[in-house]
């Protein structure tokens, strides 16, 4: 106990120190310049709540951004955890080939947003080419694509997770099921699915911030285009700090905003999930 | 044994951050500190760097900006301690988010080569940015299919030769007759495609608004830049002439409307070289892309360039479009010596043999300064085709006033309006509304 404690520094500062470059410093630096103008980081100067009036009055683009990325997560919330875990159900089977499967639906999570953006703007491009469409065309175009690509990519992850929670269910109440007479549909929304809930919550959690926070994807594929209509908060909040002179700090009190709505959302989530988990 | 491997951890641990501040004080001797903006030119100017540390000794610096972010590499390297000391602004809206940085170097060498001196940015009695390279685009045509289809027997327009066509009519006739024979022509469309993709629609956001906003600001009293740079509000009184030139790239392109909002420039400037369009509007910087294009048809003799016609009157005089949005600065932050070294080194650059070389025959650039003499320029056609319309008396060179334009927010929605337009989303009058609304809004 002794030693743990001479040697507490050692073990700790590392940790701690990146902690506060890479996190607590950043954070609260970003926190006092929301409420300054400012042209670089050592130059603010002070004007109060002035960012977040100008972000409700002078600005549409932020309330329309806000407007799409929800529709977007819910969107991308509900079909990303239906398949993974439909999915799931699939390879926990004993089907031939199962372990190779499960690698091959988790492997598009290795490749980075921005390259996916551009695979599936070629593949999509491609298909609406044929119809004198591009995916600048139409929002809904963009929309679709970005969930079609959010979907391909998370799906293995999900999936993973749920395979993870689904081995752990415990044979004994299956097969106590089995006994009392439960039909298929009935062990799996009385018995697997309230087991798995914790894999649920991870899940959820995973993917509702995930779709709030995308950015990568959205520049790749369609970088807002067109007329901005299919450009989520991260990359509203991007072109705001850099597209117009002076408006550094109007983006980054849009990030505060950001950060809290992204906060509450998915606290607001695990409080609701963890309430629904049980010991099995 | 446990206390042992404790000791050696902390003492690597220990170790490796004397190592890696050691390794960040390394690049600190730099005197000079130039970011470069140029991607395309990235290792042109590290061997600059090399070469002047070879003859003068000191030792130069050069970070270059990745395509699109200068001004969020700017942003974070100026606030570092060892910041940029040679920089870039785009011109007199640059210079106002830049000016607590920008040195005054109105005595300087750098400033007293410049040849036109109205050309540099200047505030108060001081000068803060000087232009080092002039660059102009226009209609870049390939005289080969040209001349084909002046020599077609059964063309309707009534015009010979390219020499001919100094009005908006007269191109509008030439381009949609040729649109009737591209078959004839073995061409898909006689304009490359309009991009409009993200980012990649600068060559009409920017280039082509500048031509009506010139000459609604022509006539004002000072100088057209600056009464742009002043002005609250736009008229946008030549909408009409920005529909006409743009209206007729888009219906007579090598690309269907529809599909325009997926082409980047790379696309457009391919399809010219590689002989599919007759016409593309762009610069003199074009002809690296040009002639890197594998497979190319056009021969660089074929390459000419002509003025943006829109339909003012008055057009007739108009030349290509010349000017720069390419200013260098100096740090006004940087210590005494790292400012000297710096503008010593642009001296060096731009009025040593050694530097001048560099400048005209690896960098390319056509510069404004007196120390180059009159067979010092690059010897790319569409350079000579910049010193041709320079040289040409009887037409009236169009300078670049979209370095007033409000701002980066303002040009991307220009372009987003275009591409609405182009798509059929919206009308001509709601394009001209966002451009009239969004000036007043992003000025404001």
């Amino acid at each position: 106990m002794k030693a743990v404690k001479r040697y507490f520094p050692i073990f700790v500062m590392p940790t701690l120190i990146a902690f506060l470059i890479a996190f607590a410093v950043p954070f609260c630096l970003g926190l006092f310049l929301s409420f300054t103008e400012f042209r670089t980081v050592t130059d603010a100067r002070f004007v109060g709540l002035e960012n977040y009036i100008k972000i409700f009055t002078s600005d549409e683009t932020f309330l329309n951004s806000l407007w799409f990325t929800v529709k977007f997560a819910v969107t991308t919330v509900v079909t990303i955890n239906l398949f993974a875990f439909l999915l799931a159900l699939l390879l926990t089977r004993n089907i031939f080939g199962t372990r190779l499967f499960r690698t091959v639906f988790f492997m598009p999570n290795l490749i980075g947003g921005i390259v996916l953006g551009y695979i599936w703007q070629l593949i999509i491009n491609g298909v609406l080419f044929r119809f004198n469409y591009s995916i600048t065309s139409d929002a809904q175009f963009g929309f679709w694509g970005l969930v079609i690509l959010m979907n391909w990519q998370m799906i293995g992850y999900m999936m993973i997770i749920y395979i993870a929670g689904l081995s752990n269910v415990s044979t004994d109440v299956l097969e106590a099921a089995k006994v009392d007479g439960a039909g298929a549909l009935t062990t799996l929304f009385k018995v697997t699915i309230p087991s798995v809930m914790p894999s649920i919550t991870i899940c959820l959690f995973l993917t509702i911030t995930n779709a709030f926070k995308l950015f990568d994807q959205n520049l790749a594929l369609t970088a807002g285009a067109p007329g901005g209509r299919t450009r989520m908060m991260a990359l509203d909040i991007y072109e705001t700090f850099y597209g117009s002179t002076g408006a550094e700090g109007i983006g980054q009190a849009k990030s505060v905003i950001f950060f809290l709505l992204v906060a509450a959302v998915s606290l607001t989530q695990l409080m609701l999930t963890r309430r629904k988990e049980v010991e099995s | 044994m446990k206390r042992i491997i404790s000791v050696i951890l902390s003492a690597v641990c220990v170790f490796s951050c004397f190592l890696l501040s050691g390794c960040g004080e390394k690049n600190n001797n730099a005197l000079v500190y130039y970011l470069n903006f140029k991607p395309e030119s990235a290792a042109v100017y590290e061997e600059l760097a090399k070469k002047y540390e070879q003859e003068k000794g000191v030792k130069v610096k050069v970070v270059t900006a990745a395509a699109n972010t200068y001004e969020q590499t700017l942003k974070s390297e100026i606030a570092k301690t060892d910041a940029p000391t040679i920089f870039q602004v785009n011109g007199p809206i640059g210079y106002e988010a830049w000016k607590d940085y920008c040195l005054d170097i109105k005595d300087s060498k750098f400033y007293s080569y410049l040849s036109d001196k109205s050309l540099a940015i200047k505030d108060d009695n001081g000068v803060y940015a000087v232009p080092y390279v002039v660059e102009g685009y226009g209609i870049i045509y390939n005289n080969a299919i040209m001349d084909k289809y002046f020599a077609l027997k059964n063309r309707q327009s009534k015009i010979n030769s390219m020499g001919e066509i100094k009005s908006f009519e007269a191109l509008k006739t030439v381009v949609e007759d040729m649109t009737k024979h591209k078959k004839e022509l073995g061409i898909d469309g006689v304009f490359a495609s309009t991009s409009l993709s993200s980012g990649e629609d600068w060559r009409w956001q920017t280039h082509l608004l500048n031509i009506p906003l010139y000459y609604e600001y022509k006539k004002s009293e000072q100088d057209p830049t600056l009464s742009l740079l002043d002005a609250k509000e736009i008229a946008f009184k030549y909408e009409k002439n920005f529909k006409n030139i743009f209206d007729l790239y888009i219906e007579n392109s090598v690309t269907s409307k529809t599909l325009l909002g997926s082409k980047s420039v790379a696309d457009s400037m391919a399809e010219f070289a590689l002989g599919k369009a007759a016409m593309v509007q762009n610069g003199n910087w074009a002809w690296s892309q040009i002639s890197g294009v594998e497979g190319n048809t056009v021969k660089a003799e074929n390459i000419k360039m002509l003025p943006i016609f829109t339909g003012i009157d008055g057009e007739e005089k108009q030349g290509i479009c010349i000017g720069t949005e390419n200013y260098l600065a100096i740090n006004k932050n940087a210590s005494e010596e790292k400012r000297k070294a710096s503008l010593e080194f642009l001296d060096w650059l731009f009025s040593s043999e050694t530097g001048k070389k560099y400048v005209t025959e690896k960098l390319g650039f056509i510069s404004p300064f007196n120390t180059f003499k009159v067979g010092e320029r690059p010897n790319d056609p569409l350079a000579s085709e910049i010193d041709r319309y320079l040289k040409d008396d009887a037409t009236e060179t169009v300078p670049w006033i979209f370095t007033a334009f409000p701002s980066e927010n303002f040009k991307k929605e220009v372009g987003s309006g275009l591409l609405d337009y182009v798509q059929g989303q919206a009308d001509w009058d709601a394009l001209k509304k966002t451009i009239i609304d969004k000036w007043k809004s992003e000025r404001g």
